[in-house]
């Protein structure tokens, strides 16, 4: 369950974790209560009942402490945001272009994927559009997404963690084949990367010899 | 204000069902202005609709059973769950509560002989059929059925070749229908009192129609305009949202939000006042923190307008802006709270009968604070970037609009069934018939929630192999709970035909006014307009000693 891959999954999986536990905690609570007093107060043992109007004191307490609660979840959720919505200088940009129901990643010497390969601990920018209808950018074990439109730009960047082959799906509806629309994201060794990128592959389009340069790191 | 009640052709005083005026037999139900029969014919319709809003649901689940094809193709799947959303939310959860309930009792809660303006209350049954109608027309014209989700994102919705038009009409003219019914409850409300019923004598459920009626009037116009827009736009190819001919795309979401969330509010106050009048009743005792509850309905109201682009965190909007409506949705969880904490301390020290009503009050208790809580873990900005679109969320709204809204419909319904019918239910059959529904519905959509966190999108005909155990199980849910609602819904309709009579007029012990009239009420309800001297709820008959209290005032 918690096994992110990418540098935010830390952040996302304790966030998550800890609105979680609170929930939890609120959940049996309450329900225990509620199980609790229907039992000791069952009209059968207890056949007259006490009127208990109001208590100040208990209202200011389950008003406050429950703000203070939310307003901590609030604010560990804008850190990992901000960290989310702000790519570092130095980072390798890729054009992700969706339709449907397929994704195009093309790097910056030209080569042309449909598999999104990508050097490990190395901050990665993803320059996101669509040429038809929204779709949206999912790496459930990134921990990213982000709505792609049409005509307007989208960023969204990771450095992933760990080496291996992971899902990308369309997480925005896009008509019929939208469940269809999966692809991988390949985390490669960081020279494995340079050479691949360097690599002429039958499918990839031509010019990577001019710009090796600049991206091959 | 209430038109002149016409003398009845039958007697002095028979019951609304009895009643004859102008006309007989089915014309004197739909052409009648009688509050009471416009609450039945919205039982009627909407409990119809909810039934074909199910089979969808059901036969979603069957085909997610396997992944690949298990009963349908794509295209029919997508239809499917566009059908399933637009019927659940426009012809079930939003006219839900406030339709059949609202206008066969606020009347009588607060003492008056009918609804403000009774013709107009007519009318919005009408725009309901009539939507209701546009909307099944949609599915059979040429075409096809809608496929767009009950969302309509555009631009998808202008591209796709599907009725979407005349769905999106069918909303529209439902939308009136709404915005009728507000108007007439928020005049009601302030016109209509019996003398002596100060704001605070109101019972609580009359607070919750109030706030809804408010939410109503205000937002819904902002979805009617949204609609036609979006028909200008497919018929004329106006470029206002979509980005082909110059649009924005995400000011649609806007607008579409705008009132699309504070119409989440639409759907659940209205059980949460139902809620609120239950558990008294059961408890045999005085309401914990009235005020509080009271106040916490407009709370909800007012600053539930103002979260709705927290459905739009993934849309790429400035971090600003991300911040404030991060911000305002954890606030506004707050209200909610507070009402789960009163009923909870309604309990204590009560005298509980655990009758039907109360149980599915307990459930939705239950239920709505799983989808409350889980509504903050999607109000945190990074956890939501994770779940937004998953079936996490799926499983959130449900708990919400069914384990919740859903739910305090069936508590009404098991509870005001003698009122308005004069006859009783089979409780033992009623009760097994909970614990189906409370099991099916669990057992459905918790592992929703499992699936979205491990990255299972909403919206998918099909999915990847390691799902399929989560499927599994939330379709043997779907199983269960459809076998409950069955039987429910048989019960109900057995009791109709040939349950005990009874015209005991208080048969749960309530101490609102509707316990005070006639076992079916007579079709003005009260004789003599009563006079109201305490607040709800006093329950002093039955009480062991008196704490020193805050009184209510
Ligand atoms: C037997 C009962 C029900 C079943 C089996 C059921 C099942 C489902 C399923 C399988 C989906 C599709 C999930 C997806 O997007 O992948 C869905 C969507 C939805 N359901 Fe239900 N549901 C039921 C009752 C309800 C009720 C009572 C409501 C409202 C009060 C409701 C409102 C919705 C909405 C709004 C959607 C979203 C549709 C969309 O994505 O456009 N459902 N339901
Ligand atoms: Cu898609
Ligand atoms: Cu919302």
């Amino acid at each position: 369950m918690f096994n992110g891959a990418s540098n935010f999954a830390k952040e996302v999986d304790f966030a998550f974790l800890f609105t979680l536990v609170v929930s939890i905690f609120f959940l049996v609570l309450i329900t225990g209560l509620m199980i609790y007093f229907v039992v000791k107060y069952n009209r059968k043992r207890n056949p007259k009942a006490t009127n208990v109007h109001s208590n100040v004191f208990l209202e200011v307490t389950w008003t406050v402490i429950p703000t203070i609660l939310v307003l901590i979840m609030f604010w560990y959720g804008w850190v990992g945001y901000v960290d989310m919505s702000e790519a570092p200088k130095d980072t390798l940009n890729i054009d992700v272009t969706a339709q449907m129901w397929k994704w195009t990643f093309k790097y910056e010497n030209g080569k042309t994927t449909d598999s999104l390969y990508v050097p490990v601990d190395k901050p990665v920018k993803l320059n996101l559009h669509s040429l038809d209808v929204n779709h949206a950018f999912y790496i459930p074990k990134f921990r990213i997404k982000k709505d792609v439109y049409p005509n307007q730009q989208r960023m969204i960047w990771f450095e992933a963690k760990e080496l291996g082959s992971f899902d990308i799906a369309c997480a925005e509806y896009c008509g019929l084949n939208h469940s269809y629309m999966y692809n991988k994201v390949k985390v490669m060794p960081q020279e494995e990367f340079s050479v691949w990128l360097n690599t002429t592959v039958p499918d990839s389009t031509t010019k990577n010899d001019s710009t090796n340069k600049s991206t091959g790191k | 204000m209430s038109e002149a009640i016409a003398v009845p052709k039958n007697g002095k005083h028979p019951s609304y069902l009895d009643y004859q005026g102008k006309h007989k037999g089915f014309l004197g139900w739909i052409l009648s202005t009688d509050h009471k029969r416009i609450g039945i014919l919205y039982l009627v319709s909407i409990l119809s609709f909810f039934m074909v809003g199910v089979t969808f649901g059901f036969l979603m689940r069957l085909e997610l059973l396997t992944p690949g094809r298990t009963i349908v193709d794509a295209q029919t799947y997508n239809s499917f769950f566009t059908l399933h959303g637009v019927i659940m939310i426009f012809l079930f959860v939003i006219p839900g509560i406030p339709a059949v309930f609202g206008n066969f009792f606020l009347p009588i809660l607060i003492g008056a002989k009918d609804v403000a303006f009774p013709r107009l209350n007519l009318l919005s049954w009408y725009l309901y059929v009539a939507g209701g109608l546009l909307a099944v027309i949609s599915i059979l014209l040429p075409g096809g059925p809608a496929d767009t989700g009950w969302t309509f994102y555009i631009p998808y919705s202008v591209r796709t070749g599907t009725n979407v038009s005349l769905a999106l009409f069918a909303a529209f003219v439902l939308g009136f229908s709404s915005i009728v019914t507000g108007l007439n409850f928020v005049t009601t409300v302030h016109r209509l009192r019996a003398p002596g019923m100060t704001w605070f004598k109101m019972p609580l459920s009359v607070w919750s129609f109030y706030s809804t009626a408010w939410v109503q009037v205000l937002a819904t116009p902002i979805i009617g305009i949204t609609m036609l827009l979006v028909i200008i736009e497919r018929a004329f190819g106006v470029g206002l949202f979509d980005p082909a001919l110059g649009g924005d795309p995400v000011l649609y979401q806007h607008l579409f939000w705008i009132y699309s969330h504070p119409a989440v509010y639409i759907m659940i106050l209205p059980a949460m006042g139902i809620v609120s009048e239950i558990i008294p009743v059961f408890a045999r005792r005085t309401i914990f923190g009235y005020k509080f509850i009271a106040m916490s309905s407009i709370a909800i109201a007012l600053f539930g307008s103002l979260v709705w682009a927290h459905h739009m965190f993934t849309a790429g909007m400035s971090n600003t802006g991300q911040f404030i409506f991060s911000l305002l949705t954890m606030v506004v969880a707050i209200p909610s709270a507070i009402k789960v904490f009163n009923w909870t301390a309604t309990l204590y020290k009560g005298s509980i009968e655990l009758a039907t009503p109360l149980l599915f009050v307990l459930a939705f208790i239950f239920q709505f604070s799983i989808g409350g809580l889980t509504g903050i873990m999607q109000g945190v900005l990074s956890v939501d970037i994770m779940v937004h679109d998953t079936s996490f969320i799926v499983a959130h709204f449900h708990y919400v609009m069914f384990g919740g809204t859903g739910f305090g419909l069936f508590a009404a319904l098991h509870y005001w069934f003698p009122k308005m019918f004069g006859k009783m239910y089979n409780e033992k059959v009623s009760k097994s018939a909970f614990w189906l529904l409370f099991v099916g519905f669990n057992t459905l959509y918790f592992p929703m929630f499992i699936m979205g966190w491990l990255g299972m999108p909403r919206r998918y005909y099909d999915y990847l192999p390691e799902f399929q155990i989560y499927h599994v199980i939330s379709t043997v849910g779907s199983w269960i709970l459809v076998i409950g609602i069955l039987i429910m819904f048989g019960n109900l309709i057995k009791a109709l035909v040939s349950g005990k009579k009874i015209t005991d007029k208080n048969p749960w012990g309530g101490e609102t006014l509707e316990w005070t009239i006639e076992t079916p009420p007579i079709h003005e309800n009260f004789i003599d307009i009563p006079t109201v001297h305490e607040a709800p709820y006093q329950y002093k008959l039955n009480e062991a000693t008196t704490l020193k209290t805050q009184e209510v005032k």
